[in-house]
C-alpha cells in the first residue's frame, strides 16, 4: 500500500511536471523560430498574458475551446505583429521594442481582463481512448492529458522537421545566419522574418492561453508570472535547437512541481523562498551555459538581433 | 565580337547626394569575357547590382538576347540565366557547403549532391558538401560561390571583385576556370580595379570613373598605365622612396616573440608562435589572405586582447604584452585598425569626438578627468587640415565622411600623435587612388622620420610599393620577412597558401583541364 | 508609397521632437481608447493630464511619484547608454528598501539624526549589491543580462515577502504581513502634503549625471561602448569596468529610491512596495532619450499618468490598468517615430529605397559607391 502511494505521487508530480511545462514549451518554441530568423522578440511575456486573457474571454463568451484558442493565437500574433512592425519595417531597436511590448501587453491584459476575475473557465476536453487511460501508470502519464499537451508535442515536432528538412526552414535559418546574403540571393528577409515573429507570437498566445484555460482555468492580472522570460532563456539553454527547448521546459516545469508538491514530500521551507527556486534556476542554467561562450556562439544565429537594411 | 548578349542603353542611377551611375552604356558579347574597370566609388558595384536585379535603375535600358530586360529581384536575374559571383554578404558561415548551394539554387533540386560532385570534378574545383561554410578558407568559399552559379547554367556570370582574397596560385585556377566557361559559351563580365589581372584576362573593357564611362577598349592592346590613367584621369606619381630596405643597424623599436593567442571568434584563427621585429626608419609588409590570422595578430599588437606572455610584445624594449591600448599609446604605438567605422571611428559621433577617441593619452585631451573639447577641437582641426579630409565641419558625425576621407582622417588622427611605432592594417582598403596615394607617402615619410611601420595588407601591390622587407602570414603561422628585392609575386603566394596545401597543387590540374 | 532616405547624419531636430510626436500619438490612442471604454475623451484626457496640476496636493504628490521614476531613470540611463541592458531596477529598488528598512528595523527605537543617512547608504548599496550580480555573471561569465536582471526581479520581490511574513513582521501588529513603522521618516519639502526631499535629490542626481555624461571622460567612455563596442575596445577603454560602473551606479540609484520610498510615503516594509517604478524608470530613460533633463520631464509626465490615472478611476470609475496601457504606448510611439531620426520619409513614389543604415553608412555618401565594406568573411 506504502508502495502505491509513492508510485502515486511520482506519477503526480511527473504528470504535474507536464503541465506546468506545456505554457514553456509552446512560448519557448515560437520564440525559437523567431530567433532562428534572426529576430529577438523580448516581449513573449507580453504576447503570452495577451493570449492568456484573449482565450479566457473568449471560452467564458462562447464555450468553446477551440474558439479560445483561435482567439489566443490570434491576439498573441496580433502582438507580436506590433512588434515586428515597430522593430522590422519601423526599425526600432528590438530590445525595447520587447520591453515596450511585455509592458503594453501587461497593461492591455489587465484592462482587458477587468471584468473576467472570480470566473472560471470551463474544463479543457482531455484525450480519452477507451480503456487507456485506466491503464496504471502509463495511462495517466501518457493517455491522460488534456489536447494542448499532445498539441505542444506535435508543434515541437512540426518546428524541428521544419528547419531541418524543409526548404523553408533552411530559408529562415539563412535569413537568421546572414541577412545580407539572403537578400543578395533574393529572399525576402523582412518577410521571411515577419512570418517567423507571428509564428512566435501565435504560439506565446497559445502558451498564455494554457494558464489561463487549463492549469488554473482563471483570470488573474499578470499570470504569466515571468513565464515569458523564462521561456526566452530556455531558447538561450537549448541552444536553439526545438527537442532540447523542449527538455529544459520539463526539467523546469520539474522545479515548478517540486516546488508545489514539498509540504507532501515532508520538506519544511518558506513557501515564498521555494517560489524563488524557478526564477535561481533560470539564472543558473543561463550561467551554465554562457560558460561555454564559444560553443554557445556557434549555435546562435548571426544575426539575431540586428536590424537589415536593404543596402546590397 | 558576336552577337551581343546583354545591352545596357543610359542606365543612370541616384542616391541622395549623388549620381552613382550616368548614363552608362555598354554591350556584353556573347562568350566575352568584359571587364568593368573603375575606381573604388566609381560606381561599378551599384552597375552590376542593376544588372541583377538587386536594385533598379532610375534611367535607361537594359537588353538581353534583344529583349527588354528589367530584373525586379535576383531570382529574375536568375530565371534570365545570369549569375553572380559577389565577393561579400553572400554565404552563409553556419550553413553547410550543400545548403548554401541549395539556396542559391531558387529551387530544391533532387540528387542535389550528386550534381554538385559532377559540377566540381568537371572543374576541378574540390569541395566536401559536408562541411559548414565557417571552417573553410576564402579560396574554398569562393569555388563554394562559383560552383553554385554554375550549377545554373548561366549565360551571363557576373564577377564583383573575385581576386582580392586570393592567393596569385588560387588566381591562376580561378581565370583557367572562367576561360574554359568562355570557350563553352558563357559570357563573363568581369569587375576589377586590378590592371594586370585584366590585361591577362579579359577582352573587352568598360572604364567607368565618377559613374560615367569614359573608354571601352580592348586591354590587351593597352599598357597599364594607360588603363589607369583611363580609369583615374590624371597620372599618379609612385610613392617616392629613397631605397628599399629600412637601415639593418638601426635600433629595433618594435620586437614581438613567440607570440601565441587563440581565436575568442566563431571561425577564428589563433596566432602560432609569430616572432618579427621592425627597426626604425623600416616599414614591413605583413602579406596574407584574409583569415589567416590577421585581425587577432592586431587585436593583440593593440592590446585589444592580451596574450599570456607580458615580454612577447616589446616597444623600444620595454614589455607591453600585459598592457591595455592606452599605456601602448603612451609608449609610442598607434594604430590604424582595419575597420573605419566602429572600430577606428563611432558613425554616429562627431569629428572632434573622433578625434578625442585615441588622442586621449598622447594628446593631453584632457583636464581633471574631463574632456578639453577645445583642444580636441583644435587636434581634429588639424588632422583635417593637415591631411586634406573634405568635410563640412567638426560637428559632423564620422558616418557622413566618404570612406576614403575618413581614412584620411583616421591615418592622420594616427600620424599627427608622432608615434615611434605605427601599424596599419589595410591601410588603403576601399579608397580612391588619390587618397591610398596620399597615405602611402605619409607612411613612408614616417618611416623616413624614425619611426617603425609594420603594414598588414592583403594587397601585395602596396606592399611591393611601400614595405622594404614583407612576411607572409598563413593559418597564424608567420613566414620569416624578406627583403622585397629578393622576393617575387609568386613565391608570398606560395606561402600565402601555406606551402604544401591541395590549393596550390589544385592550380596545374585546373589550368590542363 | 512613401519611401525612406536615410539622413546623412543623425537630425539633432527629430533627436528631440520625437519625444513630443510620441506624446502627440499617444494622446490621440489614449482618447480612442477612452471612447472605446465609453468614457468621453476629452474629459477624460482633461482628467487625467490637466487636473492633477492645479491644485497644490496635485503637484505634491506629483513630486512623490516623480522622484522614483526621475532617481531610477537617471541610473538606467547610464547603462542603456552603454548598451548595458538593467531590466532589474524593480528588485533593485526592493532590495535597497528591504536594506535601509532592515537596518532602521534593526535598531528600532533608537534614532538621530545619523539614521536616515545610514538608511540612505544601506539603501544605495543594497540597490547596487542586487544590481553587481547581473554585473559579475555578465562580465564573468557571460550571461545575458537582461534575463538575469529580470529573473532578480522576481526573486526579490519574494525575499520581500519572505522577511516580512517572518523575522521583519510587526511583533506588536494584528499578524499582517508587513513591518513596524519606522521610527524616522523623510523630510517633507511642502508642509502638508506628502512632498518629500526625494524629489530634491532626484533632480541633483540629474544635475551630477548631466555633468558626467556630457563632459567627463566616463560618459564619452560610455557613450563609444554603447555606440561602438569595437571602438571602445579599440581606444582601450575597459568593458568589464564600464559594465560593472553603469550597474553599479544603476542599481544604487534604485535603492535609493526604493528607500525613499519606504521611508517616505509608506512608512514601513509591505509586500506590495514594488509597484513598477522599476519597469516604469525604463519608459522614463528612453522618452526622457536618455538624457538628464530630459528624464526630469519624463519623470513627471509619467507621475502625471499614475495621479491622473487615479483621480480618473475616482471620479470617472476609470480601471487602472489604464494608465499602464498609455505607459506602453509612449514608449510604442516613441520607438516608432524614432526613425524619422535616421531617415527622411519621401512621399514621392519613384525614389528607391536608400541604400545606407548604421551598418553600412559609406553607401549614402559621394565616391565610394562601391566601396568595398572593411569586413572579410573568414575574419
Amino acid at each position: 500500500m506504502e508502495q502505491f502511494a509513492l508510485w502515486d505521487l511520482i506519477v503526480n508530480i511527473l504528470v504535474g511536471a507536464m503541465i506546468a511545462a506545456t505554457p514553456l514549451v509552446l512560448a519557448a518554441t515560437g520564440e525559437l523560430v523567431a530567433e532562428r530568423a534572426g529576430v529577438l522578440n523580448l516581449g513573449v511575456e507580453g504576447m503570452m498574458v495577451v493570449g492568456a486573457i484573449a482565450g479566457f474571454s473568449a471560452v467564458i463568451a462562447t464555450g468553446s475551446a477551440a474558439l479560445a484558442l483561435l482567439a489566443a493565437v490570434v491576439a498573441g500574433s496580433a502582438m507580436a505583429l506590433l512588434f515586428a512592425v515597430l522593430a522590422l519595417t519601423l526599425r526600432a531597436n528590438q530590445v525595447a521594442s520587447g520591453l515596450a511590448l511585455t509592458m503594453f501587453g501587461l497593461g492591455l491584459s489587465a484592462l482587458w481582463g477587468q471584468g473576467y476575475s472570480g470566473l472560471s473557465a470551463p474544463a479543457f476536453p482531455r484525450l480519452s481512448v477507451a480503456g487507456l487511460g485506466d491503464l496504471p501508470v502509463v495511462g495517466k502519464l501518457v493517455f491522460g492529458h488534456d489536447l494542448l499537451v499532445y498539441l505542444s508535442l506535435a508543434l515541437v515536432a512540426a518546428v524541428a522537421w521544419a528547419l531541418a528538412r524543409t526548404r523553408l526552414g533552411l530559408v529562415v535559418r539563412a535569413v537568421g545566419e546572414n541577412h545580407d546574403a539572403a537578400y543578395t540571393l533574393g529572399y525576402p528577409v523582412i518577410a521571411v522574418r515577419y512570418l517567423a515573429t507571428l509564428v512566435g507570437g501565435a504560439m506565446a498566445g497559445l502558451g498564455g492561453a494554457y494558464l489561463s484555460l487549463v492549469q488554473t482555468p482563471l483570470w488573474v492580472e499578470r499570470m504569466t508570472a515571468g513565464r515569458g522570460w523564462i521561456a526566452l532563456a530556455l531558447v538561450v539553454f537549448a541552444a536553439w535547437r526545438p527537442w532540447r527547448a523542449l527538455a529544459g521546459a520539463y526539467l523546469f516545469g520539474g522545479i515548478t512541481v517540486l516546488q508545489l508538491h514539498s509540504q507532501a514530500l515532508g520538506l519544511k521551507v518558506d513557501a515564498q523562498l521555494l517560489a524563488m527556486l524557478p526564477y535561481l534556476a533560470t539564472i543558473a542554467v543561463l550561467v551554465a551555459v554562457s560558460r561555454e561562450g564559444v560553443r554557445l556562439r556557434l549555435n546562435a544565429p548571426a544575426c539575431l538581433g540586428k536590424p537589415f537594411y536593404a543596402t546590397a | 565580337m558576336g552577337r551581343p548578349l546583354l545591352e545596357l542603353e543610359g542606365i543612370t542611377k541616384d542616391f541622395p547626394g549623388v549620381r552613382a551611375n550616368d548614363g552608362v552604356t555598354l554591350t556584353v558579347g556573347r562568350r566575352e569575357i568584359h571587364a568593368l574597370l573603375g575606381e573604388n566609388g566609381a560606381g561599378k558595384s551599384t552597375l552590376v547590382k542593376i544588372v541583377y536585379g538587386l536594385m533598379r535603375a532610375d534611367g535607361g535600358a537594359m537588353r538581353l538576347d534583344r529583349e527588354p530586360y528589367a530584373p525586379a529581384r535576383p531570382s529574375e536575374a536568375r530565371a534570365h540565366g545570369i549569375a553572380m559571383v559577389c565577393q561579400h554578404f553572400s554565404l552563409f558561415e553556419g550553413l553547410t557547403v550543400a545548403e548554401n548551394i541549395a539556396l542559391g539554387l531558387g529551387r530544391a533540386g533532387a540528387g542535389l549532391s550528386r550534381r554538385i560532385a559532377a559540377v566540381s570534378s568537371n572543374y576541378g574545383l574540390k569541395l566536401d558538401p559536408g562541411r559548414l561554410v565557417g571552417t573553410l578558407s576564402a579560396g574554398e568559399r569562393q569555388r563554394v560561390e562559383v560552383v553554385r552559379c554554375l550549377l545554373e547554367e548561366p549565360k551571363l556570370l557576373i564577377m564583383d571583385e573575385p581576386t582580392s582574397v586570393l592567393t596569385p596560385q588560387e588566381i591562376e585556377a580561378l581565370f583557367a576556370t572562367l576561360r574554359r566557361l568562355a570557350s563553352e559559351g558563357c559570357s563573363i563580365l568581369y569587375i576589377s580595379h586590378k590592371l594586370e589581372e585584366i590585361r591577362t584576362l579579359c577582352g573587352r573593357a568598360t572604364i567607368l570613373r565618377a559613374g560615367k564611362v569614359v573608354e571601352s577598349c580592348d586591354p590587351r592592346q593597352e599598357t597599364a598605365r594607360s588603363l589607369a590613367e583611363m580609369m583615374i584621369g590624371t597620372t599618379l606619381a609612385p610613392p617616392w622612396r629613397e631605397n628599399g630596405a629600412g637601415p639593418a643597424d638601426s635600433k629595433v623599436r618594435l620586437r614581438v616573440s613567440s607570440l601565441r593567442l587563440a581565436s575568442d571568434r566563431q571561425f577564428g584563427v589563433g596566432l602560432d608562435d609569430i616572432s618579427f621585429e621592425v627597426r626604425a626608419g623600416e616599414i614591413l609588409g605583413i602579406a596574407g589572405v584574409a583569415g589567416n590570422g590577421q585581425a587577432e595578430l592586431m587585436r593583440a599588437l593593440t592590446g585589444e586582447r592580451l596574450p599570456a606572455a607580458p615580454g612577447a610584445i616589446a616597444v623600444d624594449g620595454i614589455p607591453v604584452g600585459g598592457s591595455g591600448p592606452e599605456v601602448r599609446r603612451e609608449l609610442g604605438m598607434c594604430f590604424v585598425p582595419e575597420e573605419r567605422l566602429g572600430q577606428a571611428s563611432v558613425a554616429d559621433m562627431t569629428l572632434w569626438e573622433n578625434a578625442a577617441l585615441t588622442g586621449l593619452p598622447r594628446m593631453g585631451l584632457s583636464r581633471l578627468g574631463f574632456l578639453d573639447v577645445r583642444k580636441a577641437r583644435a587636434f581634429a582641426g588639424n588632422i583635417v587640415s593637415s591631411y586634406g579630409v573634405h568635410v563640412r565641419g567638426l560637428d559632423g558625425a564620422a558616418r557622413s565622411l566618404s570612406g576614403g576621407n575618413l581614412q584620411k582622417f583616421v591615418v592622420g588622427r594616427e600620424m599627427l600623435q608622432a608615434p615611434s611605432v605605427l601599424i596599419a592594417a589595410q591601410p588603403t582598403w576601399g579608397v580612391d587612388a588619390g587618397a591610398a596615394a596620399a597615405i602611402h607617402q605619409a607612411l613612408l615619410s614616417l618611416a623616413q622620420a624614425g619611426a617603425a611601420v609594420l603594414v598588414i595588407s592583403q594587397d601585395l601591390d602596396e606592399l611591393f610599393a611601400i614595405a622594404g622587407r614583407i612576411a607572409v602570414i598563413s593559418n597564424g603561422r608567420l613566414t620569416p620577412a624578406k627583403p622585397v628585392e629578393v622576393l617575387t609575386a609568386h613565391e608570398i603566394g606560395l606561402s600565402m597558401g601555406g606551402h604544401p596545401s591541395a590549393d596550390v597543387v589544385d592550380a596545374p590540374e585546373v589550368a590542363h583541364a | 508609397m512613401p519611401r525612406l532616405e536615410a539622413r546623412p547624419q543623425p537630425s539633432r531636430l527629430m533627436f528631440y521632437a520625437t519625444p513630443l510626436i510620441a506624446i502627440l500619438f499617444t494622446l490621440a490612442a489614449g482618447g480612442v481608447l477612452f471612447a472605446l471604454l465609453k468614457k468621453p475623451p476629452l474629459e477624460a484626457l482633461a482628467l487625467i493630464f490637466i487636473r492633477p496640476l492645479t491644485s497644490v496636493r496635485g503637484l505634491a504628490e506629483l513630486t512623490v511619484k516623480a522622484a522614483p521614476l526621475i532617481l531610477i531613470a537617471i541610473g538606467l540611463a547610464a547603462g542603456f547608454r552603454a548598451g548595458v541592458w538593467n531590466i532589474g531596477a524593480e528588485g533593485q529598488y526592493t532590495v535597497g528598501a528591504l536594506a535601509g528598512g532592515s537596518l532602521a528595523l534593526a535598531v528600532y527605537p533608537v534614532t538621530g539624526w545619523w539614521l536616515l543617512p545610514l538608511m540612505s547608504l544601506a539603501g544605495i548599496i543594497g540597490g547596487a549589491a542586487w544590481a553587481a550580480i547581473p554585473a559579475l555573471l555578465r562580465s564573468r561569465f557571460n550571461a545575458n543580462e537582461i534575463l538575469v536582471s529580470l529573473m532578480l526581479n522576481y526573486v526579490a520581490v519574494f525575499l520581500l515577502g519572505s522577511l516580512v511574513h517572518g523575522p521583519l513582521r510587526d511583533p506588536d501588529g494584528l499578524n499582517f504581513p508587513e513591518s513596524r513603522l519606522f521610527q524616522t521618516a523623510l523630510p517633507l519639502i511642502v508642509p502638508g502634503t506628502r512632498a518629500h526631499v526625494g524629489f530634491v535629490v532626484a533632480l541633483i542626481a540629474a544635475l551630477v549625471a548631466w555633468v558626467l555624461m556630457e563632459w567627463h571622460l566616463l560618459g564619452f567612455q560610455i557613450k563609444v561602448l554603447g555606440q561602438a563596442p569595437g571602438a571602445a575596445r579599440f581606444a582601450g577603454f575597459s568593458e568589464p569596468r564600464l559594465v560593472w560602473l553603469c550597474f553599479l551606479v544603476s542599481g544604487g540609484c534604485a535603492g535609493l529610491a526604493g528607500l525613499f520610498e519606504a521611508t517616505g510615503p509608506v512608512g514601513q516594509l509591505v509586500p506590495a512596495l514594488p509597484a513598477g517604478y522599476g519597469f516604469t524608470g525604463i519608459i522614463v530613460a528612453f522618452l526622457g532619450r536618455l538624457h538628464p533633463a530630459g528624464i526630469v520631464l519624463a519623470g513627471l509626465l509619467m507621475a502625471l499618468t499614475y495621479i491622473g490615472g487615479e483621480t480618473a478611476q475616482i471620479s470617472m470609475s476609470l480601471p487602472s490598468a489604464a494608465t499602464a496601457v498609455f505607459q506602453g504606448m509612449f514608449l510604442f510611439f516613441l520607438l516608432a517615430s524614432d526613425l524619422l531620426v535616421n531617415y527622411r520619409v519621401r512621399w514621392r513614389s519613384h525614389t528607391q529605397p536608400a541604400p545606407a543604415g548604421h551598418t553600412v553608412p559609406d553607401m549614402a555618401l559621394p565616391r565610394s559607391t562601391s566601396a568595398q565594406p572593411s569586413a572579410q568573411p573568414g575574419e
